[in-house]
């Protein structure tokens, strides 16, 4: 990967190590970079140790990025109208409606696989557009700010519900931890409850998992609504974090880069931690790679697809070996 | 038409051995042009290997083939083709969404497309009595007529031999009628044809010829017209058997009964199982032979859940289950040893303690949702240590099995559950004999200890050593069970072979 990275760079006139080091090193120079990277990495951990258990059942939920969205309408919501009245149940208040608004958007793509057969890959994925939608609706109407000299934004919300940040002089909140404990979690599901090997069962061999009588459709809403959850939590955190308030663009894309940051972790939780870091770096990057080299945004997804594509292919190519065979033909 | 000549086909002493499966073992055959010559013997007995081995799919260890007098190998299945030898397969590869001119055009290697095929798939289907719509969609035809797709696709390449393997399981009697017209018309102008099959009343309509293969071997060759069934079924199933090694023994109560029991087939190359009487005891170890395709495969998911439904009873232990999960069924004292080993009975990319946890979590292995790694590791090096399974320990992945030693450890695994009612499916496909006696005797103990066994098995040597009572499977009925000791070798053959089946 470095290497047509070496190249495109070469291929742009542009000398290859110093942009190298602009994109990957730099930016993690100061105390602000390193909270920046941990700030980003947070929603990518979150979504795809959700996403990475649901793929492990072949559960193939791609609309994390919606149940994100839904995450921070249901707990900006709680936040704006409800929480405030609440005292120090805010908080919890606010984050489980964040939790509960995504497993909410994920369930209706486990509804219609289980009642009706429909692919889930495409019904969450449609609903993400739906939940965007819902959003932006809702910006420009009802929860708009009175005061905000019509900015299509809600109002910011009270401080104390605006999570602590993990140091001065950055970002980062205490997001960070909660993911963290996330990942352990879904290690012990993972090696330890028997839901987790039902799953993992079903995905491995379907046939297995019927003869052994784990039931499918228990094991699609476990999927659907663990990846909703986790990416709810994001979609809070993400706007009572640094935003601090509703708005209509909340995520760029973390809900659909955690499926990368999902597989190449290899769908194991201290995997999923590690490339979330990666994935993050890469945004990073991309936006130095803009400010400093003058290359056009676009560059971060052309990272983010390398890294899945050269991905793929070593997993393709580990498996075989190119065998020369004498040709026989009819005597 | 025999004696003289050149033969169009000639096999000499053709092997291909698979793992420890010995598939063909020094098979001889001789086809003549314009011969129609049946191919029969029990599944697995190596039809379709030396079909494989005929059209140039598999290649064969040892062997000569000869074609029209001289020497050839074939490198593929287009070699195969380009010498004129064409396949009509038992199950269709054809593409739905596509027309009939359009399958047809993908499957020929040079051919124009267009109007001038379509011309010429009419004129074939006209001259040969296979009515068919080139432009019609596949997915709207019936399995008869997407088996003419199939012949039309072969006769378009002007074969010299046709090969068809088992091409009447999927058709009705009056389809099967007008196929045999089109094959004796082909015949007629020389086309050899090579009619693989196990039921005696087709081959005895339509084949001047017959060879007769069991376990890999050539075991006769004969005008199937001529002969009696008797004799031909003698080819088919061996020698008198081994006598039923049984002490009869007072059965105890059912374990499982299903009466007046139907379920339809849920595909179009499924069996439906019609109006099903069969009850299992505790103490029993009751035989079911079939050829496999008759409703074995359905009726082991009707029992275990993996399919719910059916009309009619179906009850284990007394209580009423037709339309209870399997974790229900489990729960009451059911076991199955399936017949797909991996995928199946064991998860391919899981270790064996892995795969104990698979059907033993409801028996002490997970407790409060967590999973009690220690008691399965120690259950999983317990079934290895006391059935001798090789191949690495509990942390070994069940695919790194040999197919013997992944057997017994799901056969294992299944019978440490002490269930009432253990189901087993070709309980020693793939295994070498030593092991298959283990298996063997580990059933007849489950058996002595108050278990009921249900044995599923094309192997009647098999069912004959451990079967108390023998009961047949066919077209998705089945027979009344008999006493195995007052069952004979001749009856159950011509009951698993009868076109229609009258229940005895």
């Amino acid at each position: 990967m470095a290497l047509t990275l070496i190249a495109c760079f070469a291929a742009l006139q542009m000398p290859p190590l110093h942009a190298l080091y602009a994109i990957f090193i730099q930016p993690l120079a100061s105390a602000y970079g390193l909270g920046e990277w941990l700030l980003k990495a947070t929603p990518l951990m979150l979504c795809g140790l959700g996403l990475s258990l649901g793929f492990r059942a072949n559960v193939w939920n791609i609309g994390a990025e919606g149940q994100l969205t839904m995450g921070a309408i249901a707990g900006g919501g709680v936040a704006l109208y409800i929480a405030p009245g609440l005292g120090p149940w805010g908080m919890p208040a606010m984050l489980l409606a964040g939790m509960a608004g995504g497993m909410l958007w994920a369930a209706i793509p486990a509804l219609l696989r289980t009642r009706f057969h429909t692919s889930e890959i495409l019904t969450s994925l449609m609903l993400v557009y739906v939940a965007q939608l819902l959003l932006a609706w809702l910006m420009v109407g009802r929860w708009q700010d009175p005061q905000g000299f019509n900015f299509p934004q809600s109002r910011a919300f009270d401080e104390a519900l605006i999570l602590p940040l993990l140091a001065d002089g950055q970002r980062a909140t205490v997001a960070l931890y909660g993911a963290l404990a996330l990942a352990v979690a879904a290690w012990i599901f993972i090696r330890h409850s028997f839901a987790g090997y039902t799953m993992l069962v079903a995905g491995m061999a379907p046939a297995a998992a019927r003869y052994a009588g784990f039931s499918e459709s228990r094991s699609i809403w476990w999927g659907m609504l663990i990846g909703g959850a986790t990416a709810g939590l994001a979609g809070i955190a993400e706007i009572a974090g640094p935003i601090g308030r509703l708005q209509p663009s909340i995520s760029p894309g973390y809900g659909f880069a955690a499926i990368i940051v999902a597989f190449v972790g290899r769908l194991h939780p201290l995997g999923v931690v590690l490339a979330a870091l990666l994935m993050s770096l890469l945004y990073l990057g991309g936006e130095a790679a803009q400010l400093e080299l003058g290359l056009p945004a676009a560059v971060t997804g052309v990272f983010q697809g390398l890294l899945l594509f050269y991905l793929l292919a070593a997993d393709h190519f580990a498996g075989l070996r190119l065998v020369r065979r004498p040709a026989r033909a009819i005597a | 038409m025999s004696g003289a000549g050149i033969p169009r086909l000639r096999l000499a002493g053709i092997s291909r051995r698979y793992g420890d499966i010995q598939a063909n073992d020094g098979i001889d055959l001789t086809i003549m042009p314009g011969q129609v010559h049946a191919l029969l013997g029990e599944n697995g007995s190596g039809k379709s290997t030396l079909s494989r081995i005929i059209c140039g799919i598999t290649r064969p260890d040892a062997g000569g083939i000869e074609w029209d007098g001289r020497a050839v190998s074939f490198a593929n299945a287009a070699a195969a083709r380009e010498l004129g030898i064409g396949m009509v397969f038992q199950h269709f590869a054809l593409f739905e969404s596509l027309t009939v001119a359009e399958n047809i055009q993908l499957a020929l290697p040079r051919a124009a497309g267009g109007g001038a095929l379509t011309q010429r798939i009419e004129e074939v289907s006209r001259r040969y009595g296979l009515p068919l719509d080139p432009r019609q969609q596949v997915a709207t035809l019936s399995a008869g007529e997407r088996q003419r797709v199939e012949i039309v696709r072969c006769l378009l390449g002007a074969p010299r031999l046709l090969v068809l393997d088992e091409p009447t399981s999927v058709l009705s009697p009056a389809a099967i009628q007008s196929l045999f017209e089109t094959l004796r018309q082909l015949a007629g102008e020389g086309v050899s044809i090579l009619f693989i099959s196990h039921k005696l009343d087709e081959v005895r309509a339509l084949c001047g010829h017959a060879t007769v293969l069991r376990a890999g071997r050539v075991t006769g060759e004969a005008d199937p017209r001529t002969t009696s069934s008797a004799e031909l079924l003698r080819m088919m199933l061996g020698e008198d058997p081994a006598t039923c090694l049984l002490t009869p023994r007072e059965p105890g109560a059912a374990v499982f009964e299903l009466r007046g029991f139907s379920l339809p087939a849920d595909d179009p190359f499924g069996t439906s199982l019609r109006d099903i009487d069969l009850r299992l005891h505790a103490g029993e170890i009751l035989g079911l032979a079939g050829i496999s395709g008759n409703g074995q495969r359905e009726l082991v998911a009707a029992l275990s859940g993996e399919r719910r439904g059916g009309s009619g009873s179906l009850r284990i232990v007394g209580e009423e289950c037709a339309q209870l999960p399997v974790a229900a069924r489990r729960a009451l004292g059911f076991a199955l040893v399936p017949e797909e080993r991996l995928g199946r009975g064991a998860v391919p990319a899981m270790s064996l303690a892995d795969n104990t946890l698979l059907t033993g979590a409801r028996h002490g292995l997970a407790k409060a949702g967590f999973v009690d790694s220690a008691a399965t590791r120690e259950r999983a090096r317990g079934i290895i240590e006391r059935w001798g399974v090789r191949g690495g320990g509990p942390t070994a992945l069940a695919a790194q099995l040999s197919g013997g030693n992944l057997q017994k450890f799901i056969v294992g695994r299944e019978v440490g559950l002490s269930p009432r009612v253990l189901v087993v499916a070709q309980p020693t496909w793939g295994v070498d004999a030593g092991a298959a006696q283990q298996i063997r005797q580990r059933l007849l103990d489950l058996r002595d200890a108050g278990g009921g066994v249900l044995v599923i098995s094309e192997d009647l040597d098999e069912l004959f050593q451990v079967s108390d009572r023998i009961a047949v499977i066919n077209h998705g009925r089945i027979s009344a069970a008999q006493p195995a000791a007052a069952t004979s070798l001749q009856g159950l053959g011509e009951l698993m072979s009868a076109g229609t089946f009258t229940r005895g």
